[in-house]
């Protein structure tokens, strides 16, 4: 009854009363109670709480009152996002009883839009990986084959968006974190720029680099979510005032192709990723040629160190930001420690898991003194120099081109072993967060095995306006993003 | 140690101010000090997930006003750090602080002297920092942690090592302590934490045509100002002992830290060797920079106002007040605003600061406020002291009709006549009285003819007599005037 609707579809169902929330978040919760053995997309369904949600905004149609764009939406959000209902883990033994006494913002934005929040979904520990199997709770795996990873370190959210347990998820994006599993799972992943929605409430993993995103099963419900998402909120010093960057309506222009399109590439880049992938894009920008787009060939000399530099920022980052897990105050506490000092370091050696702890070491290294300046001072100059790279193509045209990751869904287990391998899956998608500029993952074909590849579309900073159009462009004219894997309940 | 050898003392500071702000450094918790413990607090400053800081711009203000009354290079941009260490009282584990772009730096305050005279001891810089909260061991078993204190504004200023002697570090303090109560940015009690002073010292010692410099130590929980210099005198012996007896001298990392022991009057041995403490400072992602323009500059500047040490240079200057008078009267701005009230109403000055430090204090001091909250305005006590200025009241009649001025505000002179405590000066009256009684009293006018000054006892006795005879209200001057003269006139 409900599959292949989009969000808007729904909301407008709903909105017209030819079909009640309550009847949306039921079908849901059968389809996560049937599908979700087998995914493990969620880490919490909040059957009873969403449920009630539902209620709540049927009374409003019925009563004829004004009701929120999400209307009676079920929407999933990743577990490192605070939120009132359930706990929120973070993927991590160490906060796997933590319950926050507030909401994140953009949970607060989702509400006041009278969206129903279903669950939350699993992810990489403190989003950290690309695969989420770094998670410290539960294995998630590729709704399209499920011998493989669904990306990460949103790997829950798109994994349930893939196999339609909700309508929208939200996720968080700090090197390719939404865009990667996105694409991986075929679906739309978008990663606005910095500052523009707020991370108030969002466990920081690189609070210079984090940002909070949705994942949609199309362009047009990317722009919805990002319309309730995104403005300021005094509680996030760096989210940006509106008077800088005013929230234009997303919707309003979405279907509007942009005229004289210049799309950037960097041909060696395009080149780097594996056979199908590199096809899939190279269709994708002879499609855009035929909607009468120029392609522009740029350079983006410092784009190969973008990991060297992000290992260092956003571990330097991680290393302050999870110092505060210490087993004194909340979450996890070993039960074998005997002074404050071992309270510390036994909590933290049983609470974090290997890769948490490995950039953790990663992080407090690049910041002690005397390695400062070789490492951290260096890494930022490198982020300078990587800005002004997508400054240069910016100047030449209206977006930047390339794939979202080097391959399709790989096995899982296939990287776990060797972190540098697992690193270079955000190859493609890590310079965009150094430079806090907006980045879309759009479906744009399968390979042999039928996974799903994903066009990566990266603009400049507050443009998501004209990314959604040009995204939209290309959704119009396919259907990679309609389809969906078959699967057993 | 009885050796006499020549030896300096080097004292610098390092002080923590709290910030009387309405909210804290970072969220919007209210600055209210006490309550039960953890009361106070929210997902902010109790450093839970997802948390963001928000800066206190009041705070900030206020630092960099004090950092300009301290003389200080203000920064037009500087950012905020975070200083990386683990402790059960710090949520974080990190303290929001700025490292190596402070608010202010290179200043100087000026410090009176008992002497008289001024020494200048120099700002290395001053900074804006959050407090941690509060451990206590009073569980028996395990401690437990408040975070009511977490989070609050605190004035960090490290001075250059430029005080020389117990009694200078301990006038440093009273005078910055005068200066943030003048500019209202702290109630700066130090029995109550709201000023920390940590002293830093050490001695240059010369001995045999060579300086030797003993190792630098830290002295900490010094809750008042007598604590400050009876630590540091007590210090500044245990290094002389100390390096007499073992000729221990200053060594990199070897410093040290000691607590103050109040009761004992001892320094106690904290930490033998100042930890090479990495604290691992990058730049705060979560906070913007601070950028100052010329307006907000300019705005902040304009709330400066007289500073204490200038207020009594010119209560010296334009009052002609001793230097101890001005001191005592600008201690407190609202007393030393006061008295200049009264002044202008036309009272003398020198009179005005002696009912003020005298009767007026200790009025005040009964009822825990200021001289300026006794409820007397400024006409009445000036036309108070016109009174006393006449003659028309004696000093302890000024003094009792003060306090009954701070029940009622009424005319002093309402007071005076009701009271019956007006004084006869009227030449002629209390010249009539003082030849009756030098008639009454030929032995004592005999014995003061006979032995001129060394009399002193019989002229009291007839001084005496003739405030009796007119009831107590004969103006005294008055009467040792004519009395002088009528004697005088006898002997000759
Ligand atoms: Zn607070």
């Amino acid at each position: 009854m409900l599959q292949g609707l989009n969000a808007i579809q729904l909301r407008n169902n709903i909105r017209d009363g030819q079909i009640t929330s309550r009847e949306a978040v039921e079908w849901t919760l059968e389809r996560i109670a049937n599908l979700d053995p087998g995914i493990g997309a969620y880490l919490s369904v909040f059957a009873d709480k969403a449920m009630d949600q539902a209620r709540v905004v049927d009374a409003k149609i019925a009563a004829g009152k004004p009701v929120g764009p999400l209307a009676g939406m079920p929407i999933a959000i990743k577990d490192n996002m605070c939120y009132v209902e359930g706990l929120t883990t973070c993927g991590s033994k160490i906060l796997a009883n933590f319950k926050p006494p507030y909401n994140a913002h953009a949970v607060e934005k989702l509400l006041a839009a009278d969206a129903v929040i279903v669950g939350k979904t699993n992810m990489d520990e403190f989003a950290m990986g690309s695969s989420t199997e770094n998670s410290g709770l539960q294995k998630t795996v590729n709704p399209w084959d499920t011998s493989r990873v669904p990306g990460g370190s949103s790997g829950g959210s798109a994994a349930a968006m893939a196999a339609g347990m909700c309508f929208a998820a939200l996720g968080t994006d700090t090197g390719g974190s939404i865009r990667q599993p996105a694409s991986l799972c075929g679906i739309v992943g978008l990663k606005p720029t910095y500052g523009r929605i707020s991370r108030y409430g969002l466990v920081a993993y690189g609070s210079s680099l984090d940002q909070i995103g949705p994942l949609t099963s199309c362009v047009e419900d990317a722009a919805l979510l990002l319309g309730v998402l995104a403005g300021h909120d005094e509680r996030d010093s760096t989210s940006v005032d509106e008077r800088m960057a005013p929230v234009p309506d997303y919707l309003g222009e979405l279907g509007k192709p942009i005229d004289e399109l210049k799309i950037a590439i960097v041909p060696e880049l395009i080149d780097k990723a594996e056979a199908s992938v590199r096809d899939a894009a190279k269709a994708a920008l002879e499609l855009y040629k035929k909607f009468g787009a120029t392609l522009v060939e740029v350079q983006m000399p410092h784009f190969d160190y973008s990991i060297a530099a992000y290992y260092v920022i956003a571990t330097a980052e991680a290393s302050s930001n999870l110092a505060r897990y210490d087993g004194c105050h909340y979450g996890y506490r070993s039960p074998h420690a005997h002074d404050y000092i071992e309270v510390y370091s036994k909590s933290r050696a049983e609470g974090f898991g290997a890769e948490v702890k490995r950039r953790i070491m990663l992080g407090t290294f690049a910041l002690s003194s005397g390695y400062y300046d070789a490492y951290y001072l260096k890494a930022l100059k490198v982020r300078n120099l990587i800005r002004q790279d997508y400054t240069n193509a910016f100047a030449k045209a209206d977006c930047l081109m390339m794939p979202v990751a080097p391959t399709t869904a790989f096995k899982l287990g296939e990287k776990t072993d060797d972190p540098l391998q697992m690193y270079l899956a955000d190859v493609y998608t890590i310079a965009v967060n150094l430079a806090g500029v907006p980045g879309v993952s759009i479906p744009c074909g399968f390979d042999e095995k039928r996974l799903p590849i994903g066009l990566q579309i990266i603009g400049p900073a507050f443009s998501e306006d004209k990314l959604l159009r040009i995204g939209r462009m290309f959704e119009s004219k396919t259907d990679y993003h309609k389809q969906r894997p078959t699967l057993q309940g | 140690m009885a050796a006499k050898v020549d030896y300096k003392v080097i004292v610098g500071l390092e002080i923590h101010v709290h910030l009387a702000t309405r909210t804290k450094m970072f969220c919007g918790c209210e600055l209210v000090y006490g309550g039960s413990p953890n009361s106070r607090v929210c997902p902010v400053c109790l450093g839970m997930p997802g948390s963001l800081p928000v800066m206190n711009k009041q705070a900030y203000e206020f630092a960099v006003l004090t950092a300009m009354a301290l003389n200080c290079e203000i920064a037009r941009f500087t950012k905020w750090d975070r200083k990386g260490y683990y402790y059960p009282d710090l949520p974080k584990n990190y303290q929001i602080s700025q490292y190596d772009l402070p608010l202010s730096h290179d200043g100087f305050i000026e410090i009176p002297l008992e002497d008289g005279s001024i020494k200048r001891v120099g700002i290395i810089r001053a900074h804006l920092e959050e407090d941690a909260g509060k451990n206590t061991h009073e569980l028996g078993n395990f401690s437990a942690v408040d975070l009511n204190r977490a989070g609050a504004p605190l004035l960090e200023i490290v001075t250059a090592p430029d005080m020389n002697s117990a009694s200078e570090v301990r006038q440093m303090a009273q005078e910055l302590q005068r200066i943030v109560r003048y500019l209202g940015i702290s109630e700066a009690d130090m029995q109550k934490g709201h000023m920390r002073f940590e002293p830093n010292v050490n001695l240059h010692i010369n001995k045999d045509g060579q300086t030797y410099k003993t190792a630098i130590c830290e002295i900490k929980n010094l809750n008042s100002f007598r604590a400050i210099e009876r630590s540091v005198e007590y210090e500044v012996h245990r290094q002389l002992d100390e390096f007499l007896e073992t000729g221990r001298t200053m060594q990199i990392g070897n410093k040290r830290t000691y607590g103050w022991d109040d009761v004992n009057q001892t320094t106690v041995l904290q930490r033998e060797k100042e930890e090479a403490h990495d604290y691992r400072y990058f730049p705060e992602p979560d906070l913007v920079p601070v950028e100052m323009d010329e307006a907000w500059f300019e705005q902040i500047k304009s709330r400066l106002g007289e500073l204490p040490l200038q207020k009594q240079k010119r209560f010296v200057g334009e009052y002609g007040l001793s230097n101890y008078d001005a001191s005592v009267l600008t201690a407190d701005k609202a007393t030393a605003e006061y008295f200049e009230k009264v002044v202008q109403a036309g009272a003398d000055a020198k009179r005005t600061c002696n009912l003020i430090t005298q009767t007026g204090q200790k009025l005040a001091n009964q009822n825990n406020t200021t001289v300026d909250k006794l409820g007397i305005s400024p006409q009445n006590l000036a036309k108070l002291a016109q009174m006393a200025d006449k003659g028309q009241i004696s000093a302890t009649a000024a003094a009792q009709i003060f306090e009954k001025m701070s029940q009622q505000n009424a005319d002093p002179e309402q007071i005076a006549k009701a009271d019956n405590l007006l004084q006869n000066s009227d030449a002629g009256a209390i010249e009539a009285i003082v030849d009756q009684v030098l008639a009454e009293n030929v032995d004592a006018v005999q014995e003061i003819v006979s032995k001129g000054k060394k009399a002193g006892k019989a002229q009291g006795f007839l001084m005496g007599q003739v405030i009796q005879k007119s009831k107590g209200q004969a103006n005294p001057k008055v009467v040792a005037e004519i009395l002088s003269r009528k004697l005088a006139q006898i002997s000759s």
